[in-house]
């Protein structure tokens, strides 16, 4: 199991429950095979996401962050898809700065019908964040071999 | 160490997780490596859903006085209900129970075991994590509304309408065109037992037109739907008439007296003609008369108007200055049952229709053979004189075709069986009949007798897919006619057939708005476009939506009785909920910690729901759970971390996202466990 041939890069994808998660689930219905290198986490919505999650996914190990929503003009909750697309375009900027490549994260819209996009997605992005090679952020854990962070406890982040 | 004492199921289900997913190395793994995080048991079983696996959940609830559950077994979307319920029967708060998607989103999409099992430990973890921090919470009881939405006046439609009418409860019944009916209105015979369409379709129309619990809108559309299952707010426009309803006693003298003759496409499939002013057919509900604009003499040049002179009501019933009206209804659930398209046989140019004058669509012919058709039930060709000799019926036209659309369209074998007798009870059983069909469907009820019995006529069935339908004459014998090429894949040899007449049985196709339509109401179409079900066997007439229901060929092609079945199907869903009075919602909700909102307002423009509202005197803000949808927009948008949501706090998915960080793509761990 240790022995490693390529980089496996670990990608933490959050997904709105009547949109991209169900996506999932058809992409699951119709064996639609992607790389398990993805992990979903199910929010009510894009717009609940925290552009703090995607700072401490990254912090915590992550390679890199997928950011499902529902298509603009079809979110479940009239408009919240577009306040995350603002606030995603604000964190690319933001992710320059601190060093860490924009690519690393990304938003995609998925509706519920389009489980085979949103397999294809992620394979796209699993090779992507592959050639980028892991995040050699100076706050990720594993790259220091020490526990720095206590995701949980939510800190003073100026988000 | 955690003070919860969590218990973890890991489901088989079948071989359906086990055959890609090491379960039992799951189970001891996480009562090994999670004892820290509060596991302290940790099972695997054959099915954890049924009702065995649902009391070994529950046994450790009592015995090992359980706080928190995690299921890693199939999508929340299926079963977080069966798992919420056990747990409650056993005492336990059924918020307190996590489900992790170990079927949709690992063994079924991966292929590697060793990296699914790795995933699957990951999530587990996540969801302990997660559980963990979970609160006890009530659910929020709204009132369900009475009435219901039924989109589309077909069969479907009008049977769901009346049998929630029946039961005392009100109906908006909507349908686009000006009367209601649908497809079948437009048939003669329906297959097997050869009825008439009309005879037992009428009464249903009549009865859903002067029912007192239903409220038809004619010639109307849905603009939009808003609110959520039990509180639909539904727009509709009612697309001007030109005649007004209050008024019009139906008589029929406007499209007498109207001048104005054109093509009619839509219930006369292109065959017959209507006037400018018209019902679609002499038994239309409602009786009200349309004028369409686009051929109106007076719309388009201001002229005429002889329907309006000619009208005998007081006040005279025309009126040309009507406008479109947009009324808005408030219902507790939605039926859609928007039907199908024929397949445009156009798109097929080697069987020549539009091209060769001989060559019928399905809907065509049926309305050849109508009694009020165009030929008022006589078969005959283009000229509308000639009768013919030969007649061939080619199955499958678009369906069962890569090119076109790779599902069987199930009605076209019996709908071609039935115009084979059609044309020999009606052209005399000399005229010689060849179905050219691919595999002959005949399933359900009194089907296959229907098949014997049209065999016993002496129609002629050629298995084999039609190549071509040519005008051009090669052989003695062929001139004038239309020729079949096709292979006889019964003795493996091609055969040339000249006939006079070609009929297409075209296949179903979802309507070509169904996509929009699917967005308006929040359901989605499968790869073909037909609507998705909840569950294709087990629970065909719902929708992922809850309150949606559909039924019809909206969900796939079906013949009359299966539309009957599921329009009263999905009534007696619908029925069901409206019995409850109230519907238990899920209480996602979002609230302000007071202390800490610094009254900077920023929430204040997150919410399209209008939920936030700002107390000026003691400049915090405040979230009115009734209007809250629980979208956590706002707990995102907060800098304070003032605002927080149930179900989705902060702490919760942070806690989750730790643990799914936890252990790497291929083994070893990520993060250590956190020392506590």
């Amino acid at each position: 199991m240790a022995e490693q041939k390529q980089f496996e890069p670990l990608i933490i994808g959050f997904t709105c429950n009547w949109c991209s998660y169900r996506a999932a689930d058809l992409a699951g219905m119709s064996r639609k095979k992607y790389p398990p290198n993805v992990r979903l986490i199910r929010l009510m919505c894009s717009g609940r996401l925290d552009p703090a999650f995607v700072l401490k996914a990254l912090q915590g190990g992550a390679d890199g962050v997928l950011i499902t929503g529902c298509h603009p003009g079809e979110c479940h909750y009239l408009e919240q898809n577009y306040k995350a697309y603002r606030r995603y375009v604000l964190l690319k900027r933001m992710l320059k700065q601190f060093g860490v490549e924009p690519e690393r994260v990304k938003l995609i819209w998925a509706s519920a019908a389009e489980g085979v996009r949103l397999a294809e997605e992620i394979t796209k992005m699993v090779e992507e964040v592959r050639a980028l090679g892991p995040l050699n952020w100076p706050g990720v854990a594993a790259a220091n071999g020490d526990r720095l962070i206590h995701l949980t406890e939510k800190e003073e982040v100026a988000a | 160490m955690s003070k919860e004492r969590i218990g973890v199921y890991i489901c088989h289900c079948g071989t359906n997780i086990a055959s890609m997913v090491d379960v039992e190395n799951v189970a001891v793994w996480a009562k090994e490596n999670l004892a820290d995080d509060g596991v302290v048991v940790a099972r695997d079983y054959k099915f954890m859903c049924s009702s065995l696996g649902q009391e070994l959940i529950q046994d450790d609830i009592k015995e090992k006085g359980l706080t928190r559950v995690v299921v890693a077994a199939c999508s929340p979307h299926l079963h977080e209900q069966t798992f919420r319920a056990a747990c409650a029967k056993a005492g336990l708060n059924p918020f307190l129970c996590e489900m992790v998607s170990v079927r949709e989103q690992v063994s079924w999409v991966h292929t590697d075991k060793a990296m699914a099992t790795q995933k699957a430990k990951a999530m587990i973890t996540g969801g302990v994590e997660r559980v963990a921090l979970h609160e006890p919470l009530e659910p929020l009881h709204v009132p369900i509304n009475e009435a219901t939405l039924v989109v589309g006046a077909g069969i479907a439609g009008i049977q769901a309408a009346i049998e929630i009418a029946d039961s005392g409860f009100p109906v908006y019944l909507v349908e686009r065109e000006p009367s209601i009916g649908g497809h079948m209105a437009q048939f003669d015979k329906t297959f097997p037992t050869l009825d008439c369409s009309a005879c037992i379709l009428t009464p249903k129309m009549v009865t859903a037109g002067s029912h007192p619990n239903i409220h038809l809108l004619s010639y109307s559309e849905v603009e939009r739907v808003d609110g959520y299952v039990g509180n639909f707010t539904v727009t509709i426009r009612k697309k001007a008439r030109y005649v007004n309803e209050d008024v019009c006693t139906g008589c029929g003298i406007c499209i007498e007296k109207c001048p104005m003759k054109v093509i009619d496409d839509v219930f006369e499939a292109g065959l017959g003609y209507r006037k400018a002013v018209y019902r679609p057919f002499p038994q239309a509900v409602p009786k009200y008369p349309v004028i369409d604009t686009e051929n109106c003499i007076y719309f388009q040049r201001g002229k005429c108007q002889a329907c309006q002179i000619f009208c005998p009501t007081q006040p005279n019933s025309i009126d040309f200055e009507q406008e479109d009206e947009l009324l808005q209804v408030d219902v507790g659930n939605i039926i859609l049952a928007t039907g199908y398209d024929l397949f445009d046989a156009r798109r097929i140019p080697q069987y020549g229709y539009g091209r060769l004058a001989n060559v019928f669509t399905s809907l065509e012919f049926e309305r050849m053979c109508n009694a009020s058709g165009p030929t008022n039930g006589a078969v005959r060709l283009r000229d509308g004189v000639t009768e013919p000799e030969a007649v061939a019926v080619i199955h499958c036209v678009g369906s069962r075709d890569k090119n076109y659309n790779n599902y069987c369209s199930v009605i076209c074998c019996m709908q071609s069986l039935k115009f084979a007798h059609l044309v020999k009870e009606r052209a005399g059983p000399n005229t010689e009949v060849y179905n050219f069909y691919i595999d002959m469907r005949t399933a359900f009820k009194d089907y296959d007798e229907f098949y014997q019995k049209v065999l016993a006529e002496g129609v002629h069935f050629v298995r084999g897919r039609v190549a071509e339908v040519t005008d051009a004459a090669r052989l003695p014998g062929e001139e004038g006619k239309l020729i079949i090429q096709a292979e006889d894949t019964l003795i493996g040899k091609q055969r040339r057939v000249p006939v006079d007449m070609v009929i297409l049985s075209a296949g179903l196709e979802p309507r070509h708005d169904s996509v929009e339509v699917g967005h308006q109401f929040g359901i989605s179409c499968s790869v073909n476009g037909f609507f998705t079900e909840k569950h294709p066997k087990l629970d065909p007439v719902a929708t992922m939506t809850e309150g949606i229901f559909i039924a019809g060929c909206a969900q796939g092609p079906k013949d009359i009785p299966a539309s009957v079945v599921q329009g009263a199907a999905a009534s007696a869903r619908v029925l069901g909920r409206i019995q409850q009075k109230e519907l238990a919602l899920e209480p996602v909700r979002a609230s302000v910690i007071e202390e800490k909102c610094s009254g900077c307002r920023i929430c204040n423009t997150m919410c399209p729901f209008n939920a936030i509202l700002f107390h000026e005197d003691q400049m915090v803000t405040e979230i009115n759970p009734a209007l809250c949808q629980g979208c956590g927009s706002c707990v995102a948008a907060c800098p304070s971390g003032a605002i927080t949501g149930t179900q989705f706090s902060d702490q919760q998915v942070l806690a989750q996202l730790e643990g799914l960080l936890m252990l790497s793509v291929n083994g070893g761990r990520v993060l250590e466990p956190e020392m506590a």
